[in-house]
């Protein structure tokens, strides 16, 4: 009789399968169609980066003084620059600079961001008022000028790029993070853990900090994209990667002198940022959807 | 309301006074000797001690800070090192163009982005909203001086329309404008449109359609002032935008600028005047939240009652 029971349910309730949080989030995700856009396009401009050197068909700095400033054509299908160098390999190998400084400036904020804000919104009281009145300070200066001002302290250069647009974005993950850990820090598992006898360190790093993961996520995908315009802004008035280093902001500055002459010099530099910096957007508003589903309007 | 100004603006002070010791710092680490710039190659090393000693550059960091912060409340930020003028003079040059460009902008950007957003939030997932949407995500992705070079190219090297460099009339204002106001467009077009979604939907606006009420008067006069409020913040945040902007654009367009004038400082280390304009930009910065703040009283009578 209960065999009978048994099959009888088995048969008319479907068997689900069950599925990580990961998992869900990523069906969530793939099912957003500019997202898996913008991720495609992410993904065609990072193998440019790691593979550089086998898709490039010419050496990007070599110059070809008999064959400047020519069209798209088969030999080079974007054409040359004012100094003959093939312009589609400059970008395959900007890639690697443009995704260096997006990933690294971001590494720097979130890291050095998030201990910040963990430390304002955990602990709050006069470190809190402290960091976050020198936060405020940090915002009160337009990111392009922050930038340019460490950059003339520092120097040019990738390295001081990188550092510059990392500190220019503290801020933002700062109070992001602090805020998510205010709303955590009275949550009943927090004080269960206290009241457990955790450390403020396991508790922060158990509790606080992977329950903080989704809005930084997000945070960080379009900070990539918008530090690929911060550094490309930098180069592009000279204060950034100096030329002959393969840079789509330097190579704006360059193409901008033959403007009216060969306007493919900045058509295609300009597409390239325009295409990593949307392919961040269309993720980092996939991953909020996806991360957050009551936020999706 | 008066108490809650007056608190904001002693709010500044502080904020400003932070400013100050990042730009100070800034030009204090930077490499390169303000007197050796001045008297350029050639001088001996007698006069450059000399004129260090005279500058007060040999004190020690906190008093030259006192001193720079004396000076600056005295209206003095100091002489610029190519021109001898002094910094203040230069700042009351450039700054107006700087405002007007970035004033013209913000304009630009909120009729620009205000109508796209009510037009694809009245009409949600029509064509408009689709093609409206999808524009200003491009536009919020396209780099301003990239935006700019391709309207010079166009309308100023192909057509011949207006002119390419220059500020000198209104014809010359109009490229600038928009290359710095399109991307903020595409963010208020955004914000503009999920605010008004958010409102269109309360059982109000049921309401005043129920009672009768044309569309496009439930959809201005109802829907729009109350979704207003974040759409006022993304404009003030957009103000400080067009300000930073500004120093990108106006390299562009070879415009008189405080960001022009900040570039060219910096390539040739002038300090003064680097230090002068980030400072002069910050407290215009301060001055336009504060304003904002003011602004959502008056648009929102729940936040002026919090204040009474």
């Amino acid at each position: 009789m209960n065999n009978t029971t048994n099959t009888a349910t088995s048969q008319t309730l479907p068997v689900y399968k069950k599925r990580g949080q990961g998992a869900e989030i990523w069906r969530r995700f793939r099912q957003n169609k500019n997202a898996m856009v913008g991720m495609c396009i992410f993904l065609v401009l990072v193998s440019f980066a790691l593979f550089a050197e086998f898709i490039a068909p010419y050496d990007p700095i070599e110059q070809d003084l008999l064959n400047i400033m020519q069209t798209p054509s088969r030999q080079h299908i974007l054409g040359t620059d004012e100094l003959g160098r093939d312009i589609f390999s400059r970008i395959v190998y900007g890639s690697r600079i443009s995704m260096t400084v997006g990933l690294i400036a971001v590494g720097i904020a979130f890291v050095a961001g998030s201990a910040l804000g963990v430390i304002c919104g955990y602990y709050g009281g006069i470190l809190d008022n402290v960091i976050m009145r020198f936060v405020d300070i940090l915002m009160s200066i337009p990111a392009i000028l922050l930038n340019i001002s460490i950059v003339a302290a520092l120097g040019t250069g990738l390295q001081n790029v990188m550092i510059a647009i990392g500190i220019s974005n503290v801020p933002r993950f700062c109070r992001i993070i602090r805020a998510s850990v205010m709303s955590l820090r009275e949550q009943e598992f927090v004080e269960a853990s206290r009241a457990a006898g955790a450390k403020d360190l396991y508790i922060v790093m158990r509790h606080i900090i992977p329950n903080c993961l989704a809005p930084l996520i997000i945070q960080a995908t379009v900070s990539i994209g918008s530090s690929i315009l911060q550094c490309a802004s930098l180069s592009f008035i000279g204060l950034g990667i100096v030329p002959p280093t393969p840079e789509w902001g330097a190579m704006l500055s360059t193409g901008r002198d033959f403007l009216r002459k060969a306007p493919h010099l900045t058509t295609f530099p300009g597409l390239a940022i325009m295409a990593a910096v949307y392919a961040m957007n269309l993720m980092g508003d996939g991953l909020r959807d996806a991360l957050d589903p009551k936020l999706k309007n | 309301m008066i108490k809650y100004i007056l608190r904001r603006i002693l709010m500044m002070i502080p904020v400003m006074l932070g400013v100050t010791i990042i730009v100070f710092t800034m030009m204090y680490i930077t490499p390169g000797d303000p007197a050796e710039i001045i008297l350029e190659d050639g001088a001996t090393p007698e006069a450059v001690a000399e004129l260090r000693e005279e500058m007060g550059l040999d004190d020690p960091y906190l008093v030259r800070y006192f001193r720079f912060v004396s000076d600056l409340l005295h209206g003095d930020l100091g002489t610029c090192y190519a021109i001898g003028q002094p910094v203040f003079d230069r700042l009351v040059q450039t700054f107006p163009n700087t405002m007007k460009l970035a004033a013209l902008a913000v304009l630009v950007s909120t009729t620009l982005g205000l109508l796209m957003g009510i037009i694809s939030a009245a009409k949600q997932y029509s064509v408009f909203d689709n093609v409206a949407m999808a524009l200003a995500m491009m536009g919020n992705a396209m780099p301003n001086f990239w935006q700019g070079l391709l309207l010079m190219l166009l309308f100023s090297l192909w057509l011949g329309w207006l002119p390419a460099s220059g500020f000198s009339s209104f014809k010359h204002m109009i490229l600038p404008a928009v290359t710095m106001g399109t991307s903020s467009a595409a963010i208020i077009a955004r914000m503009t449109r999920s605010s008004m979604l958010e409102v269109i939907r309360a059982d109000y606006i049921s309401t005043a359609r129920a009672k009768g009420q044309v569309e496009y008067r439930v959809i201005l006069r109802h829907a729009l002032k109350n979704a207003l409020i974040p759409v006022v913040t993304i404009i003030g945040i957009q103000f400080g935008r067009q300000l930073g902007g500004a120093v990108l654009t106006e390299s562009i367009f070879a415009i008189p600028g405080v960001g022009k004038m900040m570039v060219d400082a910096i390539k040739a280390r002038n300090f003064p005047v680097v230090q002068g304009g980030v400072l002069m930009i910050a407290l215009s910065l301060s001055i336009v939240n504060l304003l904002v703040d003011i602004l959502y009283a008056y648009i929102d009578p729940r936040i002026k009652s919090q204040y009474k």
